[in-house]
C-alpha cells in the first residue's frame, strides 16, 4: 500500500502521537514513560493494528503519554488512514 | 449527562469514576474539522473497549448533512453506543432520516432496533417543531435544549435569569411529556459560578426537566442534590404508596393519608418520588416495592 507521511494524536496525558512514513518492512520507534513495563505490548498493538489495515511496510514513530490500548489502536488507525488515503468507514 | 470532548482520550477513560448518570462523547462542536476523523476513531474504540461501569453511553454526532454525519453513525453503532444525540434538530424528517441510517448499520450487524435516539433542539424552528420531533420515532428517548445556538438564532444572548430560554424550556418539557419521553436542560458554562448553577438546576427541576447536561464533574454533586428527593418527601411518598395498596386490596378506590384525601395525581407524584429515590441510590429497590 502506498503511503505518504502522516500523523495523529496529541502529547496530552492518556494520548499517544503516531507518525507514519513510507518504509521497507515495519520499523517502530517508541518513546514512552512506561517503555520498560509496557513497551512490548504497545509495539504489538501498533503492529497488529497496521497488519489489520494491510500495512506491512512503514516507519512508525510513537510518543506515548500513557495511552490505553484502545487509544493506541485509534491513533494508529487515524494516522494510517491519513497516510494511505483509504478510510475505514463507508460514505 | 456529562459532556466529554471526543478527542480527549484521557478524559474519556476517567469519565465514569465521577458517577454521572450518562456520559456524552462529543464528535460535534468540541472537535475541529481537521480532527473529526481521529475523534470518530477514538470514540469507536473507546465504546468497544473502555469499561464505563455500566453508565449509559451517548454520542453527539455531526449533522447528517455534513461530510461527517453518516460516518459517525456507522462508527458509533458499530461501537455499541446506547443513545445517539442528534444536534441542531429542526424537523421530524431529520429524526426519521437518522433512524434510517442507524437501521442500515444495525441490520448489517444483525441487531436492528438496538440504538436509541435523542434530539437536541437548538433553534426557533426546532422549538416550534418540538412535539413532532419528540414523537418522530419509537427510538426517541429524549429531547434536550441547546441554549447557545438557540439564543444566537433568537438574536439574543444568555442571561443569568434565563428569561430568553423560558419559552423554549417550557415547550420542550411539554413536548417531551406529551410524547412520553425524557427532557434534559442545556449546559451551564461558568464553572466559577456554582451558586448560579444551583439556581439554574433548581429552576429546571421545577419546570419539570428530568436532568441537566453538564460539562464538568464538579457539577454532578449539585445536580444530584437538587434532583434527589428529601427524606421527608420519600417518607410521605412511601405512606401514599402503602395506603393505595391497602385500599386496592380492600377493593376501595378512595384513600386518605393523615386525614387528607389522596387522589390520582398525588399517587403519580409519589411514584415518581420513589423512582427518583431508587435511581439516586438513597432508597433500596426492595424497600420501595
Amino acid at each position: 500500500m502506498e503511503l505518504k507521511e502522516a500523523m495523529a494524536g496529541t502529547l496530552e496525558s492518556g494520548d499517544i502521537v503516531i507518525r507514519i512514513a513510507p518504509g521497507d518492512g515495519l520499523h517502530i520507534d517508541l518513546q514512552s514513560p512506561v517503555e520498560a513495563r509496557f513497551g512490548r505490548q504497545i509495539r504489538a498493538v501498533i503492529a497488529e493494528t497496521l497488519e489489520e489495515l494491510g500495512i506491512c511496510d512503514a516507519c512508525v514513530s510513537a510518543t506515548d503519554k500513557g495511552a490505553l490500548d484502545c487509544t493506541i489502536r485509534a491513533r494508529v488507525t487515524a494516522a494510517a488512514v491519513r497516510a494511505s488515503g483509504k478510510d475505514i468507514w463507508k460514505d | 449527562m456529562m459532556f466529554i470532548p471526543g478527542n480527549k482520550p484521557g478524559m474519556m477513560a476517567d469519565a465514569c469514576i465521577y458517577g454521572p448518570d450518562s456520559i456524552m462523547l462529543d464528535l460535534e462542536d468540541s472537535v475541529t474539522l481537521a480532527e473529526k476523523d481521529a475523534a470518530r476513531l477514538l470514540v469507536y474504540h473507546a465504546l468497544r473497549s473502555v469499561d464505563f461501569g455500566g453508565v449509559e453511553m451517548v454520542v453527539r454526532i455531526n449533522p447528517l448533512n455534513t461530510p461527517y454525519g453518516k460516518k459517525d453513525v456507522e462508527a458509533v453503532v458499530k461501537g455499541g453506543v446506547d443513545v445517539i444525540r442528534m444536534p441542531k434538530t429542526e424537523t421530524a424528517d431529520e429524526v426519521r432520516e437518522l433512524e434510517a441510517e442507524v437501521l442500515k448499520v444495525e441490520t448489517e450487524l444483525g441487531c436492528p432496533g438496538r440504538t436509541k435516539l435523542m434530539a437536541a433542539i437548538e433553534s426557533a424552528l426546532g422549538v416550534v417543531n418540538a412535539f413532532d420531533i419528540a414523537k418522530a420515532s419509537p427510538r426517541m428517548m429524549g429531547i434536550a435544549l441547546g441554549a447557545e445556538d438557540y439564543t444566537a438564532n433568537l438574536k439574543t444572548s444568555r442571561t443569568a435569569e434565563g428569561t430568553e430560554l423560558q419559552l423554549a424550556r417550557q415547550t420542550i418539557v411539554v413536548a417531551a411529556r406529551a410524547a412520553g419521553i425524557a427532557c434534559f436542560d442545556t449546559v451551564f458554562s461558568n464553572l466559577e459560578d456554582m451558586e448560579g448553577f444551583r439556581r439554574e438546576v433548581e429552576l429546571v427541576k421545577a419546570l419539570g426537566f428530568d436532568g441537566k447536561s453538564i460539562i464538568n464533574p464538579r457539577q454532578i454533586e449539585i445536580v444530584n442534590e437538587v434532583f434527589t428527593p428529601s427524606a421527608k418527601d420519600i417518607e410521605k411518598a412511601l405512606l401514599v404508596i402503602a395506603a393505595i395498596r391497602e385500599a386496592r386490596s380492600k377493593g376501595s378506590g378512595v384513600i386518605s393519608v393523615n386525614g387528607k384525601m389522596v387522589d390520582r395525581p398525588v399517587v403519580i407524584r409519589a411514584e415518581r418520588t420513589i423512582a427518583l429515590a431508587v435511581a439516586s441510590g438513597i432508597l433500596d429497590r426492595e424497600e420501595a416495592l
